[in-house]
């Protein structure tokens, strides 16, 4: 039997300023009808560019199309004319995209959104008048789990949560009964429980339809409960392909492995470095925001009656999942965002009330490394005036000392010396994650708030970032409250863990103690919701 | 969008005290009195014509009774044309203006959005830099410039069309016109170019062409309502802008408008006329402000929601 | 190693704004523009020495002539040249468009500053004064300034300015908003750098881009506001000239003299493009999402 699609010798380029990028190099690939397949690769590997040149979505130029066929039902998709490519897209292959918050038109309603792909079909024959539209849309809405569909036919998608409005695209995706979907990452922008469900749903109806799928993620733990066969792509080029079970327990290939093996697994090994003191305590701590930009003032509750306390040495872990206020948490304690009610108390001495001035010694006490390295450097200092701003400032570096205790701060978290002069622009994430790391420890501080340290970067790149982590730990006894939204990173890396929700901290524990005994419903449907990259263990989860 | 109207209308009445006051304040500050620039006036005319004008009460006096007149829709009489009310010099002059504004906004919105969504489709490609080169030239060439310029081209050069005068010879509405809004267009050009191509580097635009709709269907139905947005928002500085203009093109084809009114006055030194025509101006501008941002919010189902939820 | 060494062998990184200059020097128009602008700053600046004739010298019995080998771009009525005219004209435009956008420059730069970095109820009040300012008419106040107070430059320059730091004071509130929230302000915080430090090594060197571009496009703008008021008489008052005021001039005698309007006119023009090519070009340099690939 042929392949529904089989992809040939795809070379995609781009020609940019800055030279010729190969950003997809001799890709072949083939999918049957009813079976899925996963692309999975870190960002730069070419694995989205690979699936919209299939549909001709690349914006040209840059993007051109070097060589290759993708026969469809016998038809090549790279060399069929426009007319002929609005037969195929939305009709016979459908896509889902990564963000569900920008990839629904603001303006226009969900039901007019969703009832396009019939009332505008390319084969006039088959174009149907509005009222019948609709009632398939609606039937359909039904189907992916939104109810009240016949009210919120009318609803604009601001009006829907993400998870919702990634359940409005599959719906759209699926209007004219396609036959091969394409899932770009859809469930990378959603929160873990929601990541879960949207998982289930895709799973559900490929079943339930016999519909193709392409997946493409960069999380090998996602794929792993719904592929049929995983191709694994590195800079435009396919490493290595096959069934699920054969990429997962017995790949080949070294790329797969490093992949494999960066992703944080199972419990912390190395001890807990725990003392009793308390160098951190947090009472009843309640930050509250006054937001002008709307109409009316708005009053946000970031974060509601929180007590806590880090003991000096330990690795503390804060999960939440997006907007539960743990970030807000963090930087209360650093005294960065303004305290509504409570106390903060840092080695003895009471932080809240202080005037800023006087709070200056202690900052360098306490450090905070950032989510996103790509906002947290000024992008107009050189690594050098970074590193060497904390260590002026606060005196513990001279004009003559200033170069060799960057340079020492540099070997410390792993730069080249070389690279002193440069720019943050001119290096990758995990180099500016880097010299962050270094900017948060150059002070000797004896507290570290990590907010999402690693959520940006790839995955080999964050077991490198995380590796460091534990590293610099060790080596300068830090004490580190971690914050992250990825329940295995901080299984892997914190010694005690506190559970946050709707700005509440509901539940804390031991890690190992909280991932064996979970008390509180939230906390056990987390848990549940983790993907890992075992198949046979994902596929009895999606099942049940 | 009513209360939102309403709120907007109350949010305009202390703006339009402040243009008020400081209009009349400024008029009344100016050295030399209304009368000085004529011939020897003998001193007793000069008196008995202060008084006529109720200028020889305090200052605080006149304004409050001014403000008083004001609010009754009266702009008193003209210093200059004596007999004539200033409300009536207004309403002589307002409909030919408000026709060259409509005929010159008309030409701007239309050509304009035309050539801005044209460029935008193709960007980097002569389709692009052929519309916009010419918007260049259009925001490089103020109308006291292209006006002259067109009236010795087409009128004095080729004869094809009439240079001076309104609603007198077939044709002589068009040079106006275009004079007036040539600029206007190039700025609409490229504020619909840059909305556009933002709108059109969107995620949803992606969706769209990944279900299958036609180009030209993108383009109309998901693109342009996000992408005229600046647009819109640009409509009430250009009614702004085309009133200044109106000065310009009336003094230059000789069209007995507002604007020309609005000169003259203001060399003339009549000061009634010139309080009286600012307040009117000050009141159109606000005016069409408010418009232009309500048809904004309109635009926008979430800012729609939420001024309908208040 | 001695530390000294390490540094001559480090290598040098390529600035933000070396990498605008190098995207700027690739684009032809910016750069002819920028060429242009140096010109005729240059001309202005030297006007008194290297103009051809003085500028009030008449001969009122040559009268109006079309350009020739004495007089390049010919004379007006009076038998004035016409080159010299517009070279003091030039001096006369380009002082209003530098000085007015410096007033705007000043009083908007600081004003949005202040309001975007303290923030909350004040710049709720700051930015709501400004949406009543620019909802007043402003061109018809500046005319009647002229009208009231006599045609006087220093008022110009001020009445001008007054109008157009509206826009600036936006752009620069805007853009200290979004740096006060970006994560590499919070870290100088959590360093306990003080708001001195802050703001002179974080915020101002990351706002100039776009003030940048934004006063290279007020410019042309305001040289188009005061050529537009002294075209209908109520700008500059002769003996002093401007471009405006040769334009109006010019469109008087155009039928029978049509280069005393075409040759100043095509100054003003080019000046314009010249400061408007530059601006585009500034911006696409200097746009931080082009800098990032």
């Amino acid at each position: 039997m042929a392949a529904l699609l089989d992809v040939k010798n795809l070379k995609v380029h781009f020609h940019t300023r800055n030279g010729l990028v190969k950003a997809v190099d001799d890709v072949s690939f083939s999918v049957n009808a009813g079976e899925t397949l996963a692309i999975v690769g870190e960002s730069g590997s070419g694995k989205s560019v690979t699936c919209y040149s299939l549909l001709d979505l690349l914006p040209k130029p840059p993007a051109k199309i070097e060589g290759g066929t993708a026969m469809f039902d016998g038809e090549d998709l790279l060399t069929c004319d426009k007319d002929r490519m609005r037969h195929f897209r939305g009709n016979d292959i459908a896509m889902i995209f990564q963000d569900p918050m920008t990839s629904l038109n603001p303006n226009l309603t969900v039901g007019e959104q969703l009832i396009e792909p019939l009332i505008y079909h390319p084969d006039k024959a088959r174009r149907q008048d509005r009222a019948t539209a609709k009632l398939r849309a609606i039937e359909l809405l039904n189907e992916v789990g939104i109810v009240n569909s016949e009210r919120r036919f009318d609803s604009y998608p601001h009006e829907f949560s993400g998870g919702m409005r990634q359940r409005v695209m599959i719906a759209m995706a699926l209007i004219n009964e396609p036959r091969l979907l394409i899932c770009d990452e859809p469930t990378t922008a959603l929160d873990v429980t929601i990541q879960a469900q949207i998982l289930d749903l895709i799973k559900q109806l490929q079943k339930s339809r016999d519909v193709a799928v392409i997946f493409i993620s960069h999380d090998l733990g996602v794929v792993a409960g719904i592929a049929d066969k995983v191709l694994v792509m590195c800079n435009g080029v396919a490493m290595e392909s096959g069934d699920t079970d054969k990429i997962f327990y017995h790949t080949e290939n070294d790329y797969t492995r490093r992949l494999l093996d960066a992703i944080p697994e199972g419990a912390k090994t190395m001890a807990n470095r725990a003392q009793s003191e308390n160098l951190v305590e947090v009472s009843n701590l309640r930050t509250w925001f006054k937001d002008f930009s709307g109409p009316k003032l708005n009053i946000v509750k970031a974060v509601e009656d929180a007590s806590l306390t880090i003991k000096r040495g330990e690795i503390l872990g804060l999960v939440g999942e997006s907007g539960s206020g743990k970030s807000t948490l963090g930087r209360s304690i650093l005294q960065l965002a303004p305290t509504t009610e409570g106390t903060v108390t840092f080695d003895g001495t009471q932080l809240t009330g202080m005037s800023p001035a006087k709070l200056v010694p202690w900052r360098r006490r306490m450090q905070m490394i950032f989510q996103d390295p790509y906002a947290s450097l000024n992008p107009r200092m050189t690594v050098f005036e970074t590193l060497a701003e904390p260590l002026l400032y606060h005196g513990i570096a001279d004009k003559n000392t200033v170069t060799e205790q960057v340079q020492q701060l540099m070997d410390d978290v792993g730069l080249a010396r070389g690279h002193m002069r440069k720019y943050p622009h001119e290096f990758s994430g995990g180099q500016r994650q880097r010299i962050a790391i270094g900017r948060a420890i150059a002070t000797k501080p004896e507290l570290i708030i990590a907010d999402e340290p690693v959520s940006a970067l790839d995955v080999t790149i964050q077991a490198q970032v995380l590796d460091l982590i534990l590293e610099l730990v060790e080596r300068h006894n830090l004490t580190m409250l971690f914050i992250s939204h990825d329940l295995s990173v901080v299984r892997y890396i914190s010694d005690r863990v506190l559970v946050m929700h709707h700005g509440v901290l509901i539940e804390q524990g031991d890690t190992e103690h909280l991932w064996a005994n979970p008390q509180q419903d939230y906390t056990k449907n987390l848990l549940k919701a983790i993907p890992l990259a075992d198949p046979k263990s994902e596929r009895a989860r999606l099942s049940s | 969008m009513l209360r939102f109207a309403l709120g907007r209308l109350l949010q305009a009445i202390p703006v339009l005290l402040v243009v008020i006051t400081m209009t009349f304040m400024l008029v009344h500050s100016a050295p030399g009195g209304p009368f000085s620039a004529d011939k020897a006036v003998p001193e007793e005319v000069l008196e008995a014509l202060e008084a006529q004008y109720n200028l020889d009460q305090p200052l605080w006096q006149q304004y409050i009774s001014y403000l008083g007149d004001v609010l009754q829709g009266d702009m008193g009489p003209s210093f200059k044309y004596p007999g004539r009310s200033v409300n009536e010099l207004i309403l002589s002059g307002l409909g030919t203006t408000a026709e060259l504004g409509m005929y010159a906004m008309m030409v701007a919105i239309f050509i304009g959005v035309i050539a801005g969504v044209t460029a935008s489709m193709r960007p980097n490609t002569a389709q692009d830099y052929v519309p916009m080169t010419a918007a260049m030239i259009g925001i490089c060439m103020p109308s006291f410039l292209l006006g002259p310029l067109l009236v010795l081209i087409f009128g004095i050069h080729l004869e094809w069309l009439p240079v001076s005068g309104w609603n007198q010879i077939p044709g002589d509405k068009i040079l106006p016109a275009i004079t007036l809004g040539t600029g206007y267009a190039a700025y609409i050009a490229r504020l619909s170019r840059g909305g556009m191509l933002e709108v059109l580097s969107q995620d949803y635009i992606r969706t769209a062409r990944a279900k299958g709709l036609s180009e030209f269907l993108i383009i109309s139905k998901h693109a342009l309502r996000g992408g005229l947005i600046p647009v819109v928002a640009f409509l009430g500085p250009a009614f702004a802008g085309l009133l200044g203009g109106s000065f310009v093109v009336e003094t230059i084809y000789q069209i007995p408008g507002l604007g020309r009114f609005y000169v003259q006055a203001a060399f003339n030194r009549d000061y009634t006329m010139i309080l009286g025509t600012t307040v009117f101006f000050a009141t159109l501008i606000i005016l069409f402000n408010l418009l232009s941002d309500m048809l904004a919010v309109w635009l926008n189902p979430k800012l729609r929601q939420q001024v309908r939820g208040e | 190693m001695n530390s000294n060494s390490t540094i001559m062998a480090a290598e040098k990184g390529t600035s933000l704004w070396e990498d605008a200059w190098i995207k700027l020097s690739k684009n032809r128009l910016a750069l002819v523009g920028l060429g242009l602008l140096i010109f005729l700053c240059v001309i202005s600046l030297l006007t008194p020495w290297i103009a051809p004739y003085g500028y009030e010298k008449q001969d009122l019995l040559m009268g109006a002539t079309p350009p020739s080998a004495e007089h390049w771009l010919g004379t007006d009525v009076f038998g004035r040249d016409m080159l010299t005219r517009i070279m003091w004209g030039g001096r006369v435009s380009l002082m209003v468009g530098f000085i007015a956008t410096a007033v705007a420059l000043a009083i908007g730069v600081v004003y949005g500053a202040v309001a975007g970095y303290v923030g909350g109820r004040v710049d709720a009040v700051m930015m709501r004064l400004v949406d009543i300012l620019y909802a007043l008419p402003f061109m018809i106040f500046i005319i009647l300034l002229m009208v009231v107070f006599g045609r006087n430059l220093l008022l110009l320059f001020f009445a001008i300015g007054a109008v157009e730091w509206l826009t600036m004071a936006r752009i620069v509130r805007g853009q200290v908003m979004s740096l006060r929230k970006q994560e590499f302000v919070e870290a100088a915080h959590s360093l306990g750098l003080s708001q001195w430090i802050i703001i002179r090594r974080h915020i101002i060197p990351n706002t100039l881009g776009p003030v940048i571009v934004y006063t290279t496009l007020t410019i042309p703008s305001v040289m188009l506001l005061e050529a537009f008021l002294s075209f209908l008489g109520l700008g500059i008052q002769p003996p002093q000239s401007s471009w405006g005021l040769l334009i109006n001039y010019g469109v008087e005698t155009m039928e029978e003299y049509p280069w005393l309007l075409i040759f100043p006119g095509i100054a003003l023009s080019l000046t314009l493009f010249a400061l408007n090519f530059l601006g585009d070009g500034l911006r696409d340099a200097l746009d931080p999402r082009t800098a990032k690939d």
